[in-house]
């Protein structure tokens, strides 16, 4: 009826990153009719930032590692509020993910026996992340990119959907979208659509995420009648860059700490063997000597407190500027130049080295480098059945950051490109049983409710005048900042809360300028949406969640609480209203954990 | 300080012509923040293509005062001070509008590439000794921001070309292939005779403009060549390959697994 550019298929994936690639592979293999729909070009998703690592334990370093102890770290880092169901199934397949990788051309760093080499991260108990240099994202999305590519399946890049479409049943029946380079619509009908959308940092003025980071999967999740969970569960990465300011926020990988790199507060003091808290204390050194003789040695010594989990060491390092011991710029710093050889640097930190040399002019082979946290991910999000990835609506899978349960309150640096693998890989086999079994066979488009989202999403060319986009997400990033930060306590809440109010009404009076052809303003505009959605989400939880718990600080309930150890927080619009739609949060209790798992968690660390 | 003035080019594939801004400058800026302050106050539909702003994605490619630049690794004070700063798209490609360039070109290109091919998994995983894996790293640190492509001479003048030519970016990638310990696929021919290696006449401007200094001509492109190497052109070398060529990888030649 519209006369739109309209397309059919069996599975679309939204998002383009390591999950939906992954997803998409799998459908495809079914032999389904796939199609996958990005915001950016191909290859340019976020997951291309990331740098150390992914998380798998296969043993080629240390032979005692095994699925058991990567659950246990995952399941400790998280403060248990993972789902264990992830956190098993991601410890137990994520080697295979790994190996898969490499049979489809990846080229990871070996060891002297050609194996896959695997390097130290942050909460891991032995060397687990396999890795190229510090560009491990770009090889992973390069790798299921040329693998996507050669099974032919179709992309649709720099098509940014807006809704996803229910049938009268709830059940979803596919997607509206626009064309970035020509602004204009396109649909998918669809029996099964897998959500890949990633995070949500760009609610916040220092983020390591890129512009794509507008939590769109979240959104329309909900809106289309998701459940969210834990949505208070955010990380604030501890190192990011911090000086020059126009570069604030730019990730540092945690590589530099497992290889070696130290942080020293102003005084020149490893500032970190003052914050280790008591669950970590059996397993961590209590010195320098013995944390140095660890690097070389993993039984010679506990492990250095550098390599704590992010939220403590981001935390502690909030701590020391607040006491007044920072670096000029706001940061702390880190220090690898003293602790290893120029070469070795250059070597294993090319990007690191670089970024650093153009950016900031700072030679980090021979000075310390500034950092400060960053915001850089997302724990919570759209609840899934871990085995299928399958949401509360019916024909709606989600994988990867957009998805919650599998970190808990706070992720460990490497498992989220394993995660990408492993749950990416699960929701495509979810999505291309439930088209086997026939769901989705009645699903039809609503062109009436495709009007009306196009309606919606044009609405800012109709006014003369009306709101900047850039003022609203400056105000937006500038006030989650202040308000929703690293550090949280109810009355700054209950200002988010209340300000979130006010710039959803102001929302509704943007106005924008030029045509629909790639207009970033436009195209800000409608991101913006979907960034109010999720912001609420976040200090809804944060607000709810009266205790602190990785990701989630109370500075007014400073300790972590038992009770609320046992719940998620899910959200969900009963009622609909997509972006003007009420927000539920209510407790639920976390599925109970089988006996066997609960001793792996309860045996003392060797 | 005095303000930076910058004059970038606005318009579509119908034509346009330059705009021209004048901002205060900010301290360490790059070139893309100067654009998105353009973008947030005076010209909220500029359009310019980006994303993680830390030189690892390759969207941010443009031409800064004629040449092919990363807008988010150029400094504002590395560039010639008090002179106003051009930005132009990629001249190679066809135009989307303003700053943003068609590069579909290269994806049409990528989908040509025969698959990679290797053996079956061994019992153990495949064993690969880190000196033969650095060889195809290097191709592999590859961001695909299209530059090498954008400078190549063979395309960047002769539309016509690009029917029968790949590309530095696609060259780098048949040899990363070429040199997989594992591969057993053989695109020799086809790289020689469908993707135009011949037509590349090494004069290194892909590996001059290459952010992430992959030696694009000397690494991927001259050792390519010799590996294809037509004995029309050479008959020397023709002899010499008749005899020494060596097949491709089989099967069983890539199982065989360095010693642990």
């Amino acid at each position: 009826m519209n006369d739109i550019e309209h397309h059919d298929y069996d599975v679309i994936v939204i998002g383009a990153g390591g999950a939906g690639l992954r997803a998409a592979i799998e459908a495809k293999q079914r032999g389904l009719r796939v199609a996958l729909i990005c915001k950016s070009l191909l290859g340019k998703a976020h997951t291309v930032m990331a740098e150390g690592g992914v998380a798998a334990a296969m043993g080629n370093v240390y032979e005692e590692d095994n699925w058991m102890v990567h659950f246990r770290d995952t399941m400790r880092g998280g403060k248990m509020l993972n789902h264990y169901r992830m956190a098993e199934l991601h410890a137990k397949e994520s080697p295979d993910r790994v190996h898969e990788l490499e049979a489809w051309g990846a080229l990871f760093d070996r060891t002297k026996d050609g194996k896959i080499l695997q390097r130290d991260f942050g909460g891991h108990r032995y060397a687990r992340l396999a890795h190229v240099g510090d560009r491990t994202g770009l090889e992973l999305i390069r790798t299921l990119q040329q693998k996507a590519v050669s099974m032919d399946i179709d992309v649709f890049m720099e098509c940014k959907v807006i809704r996803l479409l229910n049938g009268p049943d709830g059940s979803v029946t596919g997607a509206v979208a626009y064309w970035r380079p020509t602004g204009e619509f396109i649909t998918f009908g669809s029996k099964a659509v897998v959500l890949a959308t990633g995070g949500v940092g760009k609610s916040w003025k220092f983020t390591s995420n890129s512009w794509e980071g507008t939590g769109d999967g979240h959104a329309i999740a909900m809106w289309a009648g998701a459940d969210l969970i834990d949505m208070e569960c955010v990380q604030f990465h501890p190192t990011g860059m911090v000086w020059p300011l126009s570069v604030r926020g730019i990730l540092v990988t945690e590589g530099v700490r497992g290889d070696g790199g130290v942080l020293r507060n102003s005084e020149g003091n490893r500032f970190m063997f003052d914050y280790t808290p008591d669950m970590f204390k059996a397993e961590t050194a209590d010195s320098e000597a013995e944390a140095d003789r660890w690097y070389d040695d993993h039984t010679a010594g506990r492990r250095p407190p550098e390599l704590l989990p992010r939220d403590e060491v981001a935390r502690s390092i909030n701590s020391e500027v607040k006491a007044g011991r920072g670096s000029p710029h706001g940061g702390v710093f880190l220090d690898i130049a003293s602790r290893r050889s120029a070469e070795d640097i250059r070597k294993r930190l090319p990007s690191m080295y670089h970024q650093f040399m153009e950016l900031a002019g700072v030679d980090i082979t021979r000075e310390a480098m500034e950092v400060g946290p960053t915001l850089h991910y997302i724990m919570g999000g759209v609840r899934v059945e871990p085995d299928s990835g399958s949401t509360s609506v019916p024909g709606l899978f989600a994988a990867g950051e957009v998805s919650g349960g599998m970190h808990g309150a706070n992720r460990l640096g490497g498992n989220s490109l394993s995660d990408l693998l492993v749950f990416g890989r699960r929701a495509g086999m979810g999505a291309a049983d439930y088209v086997e079994g026939g769901g989705g066979n009645d699903a039809k488009v609503d062109d009436l409710l495709v009007q009306h989202y196009m309606d919606e999403a044009l609405e800012p060319f109709t006014r003369e005048e009306g709101e900047n986009p850039y003022t609203l997400q400056h105000d937006l990033q500038e006030m989650m900042q202040a308000n929703v930060g690293i550090i949280r306590n109810g009355p700054e809440l209950d200002e988010a809360i209340e300000q979130l109010e006010v710039l959803k009404e102001r929302v509704q009076n943007i106005a924008v300028k030029g045509g629909r052809a790639y207009n970033p303003g436009w195209n800000l505009a409608t991101d913006l949406p979907a960034m109010l959605t999720v912001s609420t989400c976040v200090a809804l939880g944060a607000r709810d969640r009266k205790e602190s718990r990785g990701g989630q600080t109370r500075e007014d309930f400073p300790k972590a609480d038992p009770e609320l150890g046992k719940v998620n927080f899910v959200q969900s619009q009963p009622s609909g209203g997509g972006f003007n739609g009420e927000i539920k949060i209510v407790p639920e209790p976390l599925p109970v954990m089988p006996d066997d798992l609960r001793a792996i968690l309860e045996e003392a660390p060797k | 300080m005095s303000d930076v003035k910058m004059r970038i080019w606005r318009g579509d594939k119908d034509g346009g012509e330059f705009e021209n801004y004048s901002l205060k400058p900010q301290e360490g800026e790059v070139v893309l923040d100067v654009i998105h302050r353009i973008q947030a106050t005076e010209a909220p539909d500029l359009a310019c293509r980006w994303n993680c702003k830390a030189g690892k994605c390759g969207s941010c490619s443009a031409e800064i005062n004629g040449k092919p630049r990363l807008l988010c690794m150029t400094r504002m004070d590395q560039l010639p001070e008090g002179e106003e700063v051009t930005v132009t798209p990629m001249r190679a490609f066809p135009i989307i509008r303003d700053l943003v360039s068609d590069v579909s070109y290269n994806f049409e290109k990528a989908r040509q590439v025969p698959a990679f091919l290797p053996p079956p998994r061994p019992e153990g995983g495949y064993r690969m000794s880190q000196a033969d894996v650095e060889r195809g790293q290097e191709f592999r640190q590859c961001i695909e921001c299209f530059m090498c492509q954008d400078v190549c001479h063979v395309i960047r003048d002769h539309e016509e070309n690009k029917t029968n030519y790949a590309g530095p970016r696609l060259f780098i990638r048949y040899a990363e292939l070429e040199m997989h310990p594992l591969d057993t696929n053989d695109r020799r021919d086809l790289v020689r005779d469908k993707m135009g290696l011949g037509m590349c006449n090494i004069t290194k401007c892909c590996t001059e403009v290459c952010p992430e200094h992959i030696k694009i001509t000397d690494n991927a492109i001259i050792p390519l060549k010799e590996r294809v190497v037509d004995a029309d052109f050479d008959p020397v070398a023709w002899l010499g390959r008749k005899i020494l060529r060596r097949t491709k990888r089989t099967p069983a030649e890539a199982s065989v697994q360095p010693e642990a």
